[in-house]
């Protein structure tokens, strides 16, 4: 049942130039390990496939958060204690700092990275549907140099990422454009703490005289990857957030998602407490327009 | 190097409870493991094996981890605490002195998680809140006494604490 740590190799490169060189050589062989909080559960379990590890929780490159005018870029090996703690990710991106206090207890926040929470690619990760609804990009990093893609193209499918095999997660860059909006982040689980989600949303959205004029829905654990409402968001601009009669809101948000039944919950559960959040948010956007 | 790797036992040295220790695993051993096994600390737990419990709860570097989720060479050049470490010249912590004045141990399986998790919290927020109790003790799962106890003694513990 348990790994035998006889069967795995584990390096520690010196600095984050040696650890792509290192992905470049056998691009896919290495899995990186930052945290561990999912790695290790696996491994652990006896269930860890790869062989290779590549510790990159020491790299100091990864652990910045660097300030900009018009973006912040959170370093990859960033933990959810230090997206907690960090005045402008609390302030300005308060849905991401919601979401880290939700990820496990405060030994697992301590070690667990964002870097690891998007590459590890769960559709029920706590932060995703945060990151999807500030418009997040990705920085990936290999020896051919750095790219930087939209995050709401990077999950291709279940586990399925648009990341190269001798790529590494550097940053993750968020634009500082949302500040005057409203924002409506919500976790269903089973209990309070060290649960994983249902269903949860990030709900992200701009009134101007009664209409709205800017929204952004993303869901977690409702589909094979984290999963954001486009066609309910281009319906819903220019209008009042209640327009919809609840039924149809449901329809709409039921028509976007694939959720499944599996240990934690049903499809159907999942589909109609994903409908109730979404007609949530759109009442307390609609009731917060006077003071957002 | 393609393909096969050759998987050898490493030193990694690290401080325990003040004590420089080199101990020689597996990189991947977990720290859990080798505190327990290599180094005769079996204060720490284990309880889940998958970071759910707490019970194997140690502060690496003033920090709590779940030490079972810890690759050992992670551990290279930190300092780690373990309840083992928390009594100083034959005096309990105050923490330890709360829980045994609260009753808040029973079985006794989670209380060294549960203790370091409280060591840490009042380190944050010397007098915390019952909800940032609930909030700072809500990765150490106790199978007996309910919690009440437990969280009386940690309220207990920032008393003891303060008036220093």
């Amino acid at each position: 049942m348990r790994s035998d740590p006889a069967d795995y190799a584990l390096v520690a490169p010196r600095n984050l130039q040696d650890a792509v060189a290192l992905l470049s050589r056998e691009p896919g062989a290495w899995l990186p390990i930052a945290g561990g909080t999912d790695v290790m559960v696996l491994y652990g379990a006896g269930k860890l496939a790869a062989r290779k590890l590549v510790s990159i929780r020491h790299l100091r490159e990864l652990r910045n958060i660097e300030e900009f005018p018009e973006q912040i870029i959170v370093g990859a090996g960033c933990t959810y204690t230090d997206l907690r703690r960090h005045a402008t990710i609390t302030h300005e991106f308060p849905m991401l700092a919601s979401a880290a206090s939700w990820t496990g207890g405060i030994a697992n926040q301590n070690r667990g990275t964002l870097g690891g929470n998007i590459a590890n690619a769960s559709p029920a990760a706590d932060s995703l549907p945060a990151l999807l609804a500030y418009d997040a990009e990705m920085l990936l990093i290999s020896v051919r140099g750095e790219r930087r893609i939209a995050y709401g193209n990077f999950h291709l499918g279940y586990k399925k990422t648009a990341m190269a095999g001798d790529e590494l997660i550097r940053a993750i860059s968020l634009p500082r454009k949302f500040s005057g909006y409203f924002s409506f982040a919500r976790k269903v689980g089973a209990r309070k703490a060290q649960a994983i989600a249902k269903v949860s949303i990030a709900g992200l959205g701009r009134m101007t005289n009664g209409a709205i004029d800017d929204v952004r829905i993303a869901l977690g654990s409702v589909a094979p990857i984290p999963l954001r409402l486009k066609k309910l968001e281009a319906a819903l601009i220019g209008r009042n957030p209640q327009f919809l009669a609840p039924g149809d809101l449901g329809s709409l948000v039921t028509a976007e998602i694939q959720p499944i039944a599996d240990i934690r919950s049903t499809e159907e559960y999942r589909a109609t407490v994903a409908a109730n959040l979404v007609a949530e948010f759109l009442r307390r956007l609609g009731e917060g327009a006077d003071s957002a | 190097m393609d393909g096969a790797v050759s998987i050898a036992k490493c030193d990694v040295t690290f401080t325990v409870n003040d004590e420089l220790r080199t101990v020689h695993v597996f990189p991947m051993a977990r720290l859990l493991d080798v505190l327990r096994n290599e180094l005769g600390l079996s204060g720490a737990k284990e309880g889940c094996g998958e970071g759910e419990c707490g019970s194997c709860a140690v502060l690496m570097d003033g920090v709590l981890v779940n030490s079972c989720l810890v690759p050992v060479l992670q551990a290279s050049d930190a300092s780690i605490a373990t309840i083992e470490g928390l009594a100083k010249d034959g005096q309990l912590h105050p923490v330890q002195q709360a829980f045994l004045a609260c009753g808040g141990a029973q079985c006794g399986i989670c209380t060294p998680g549960m203790i370091l998790a409280t060591v840490e919290l009042l380190e944050r927020i010397p007098a915390p809140t019952p909800d940032e109790i609930c909030e700072g003790l809500s990765g150490n799962l106790c199978r007996c006494t309910g919690y009440m106890q437990i969280f009386k003694a940690v309220a207990d513990a920032a008393q003891r604490i303060a008036p220093r």
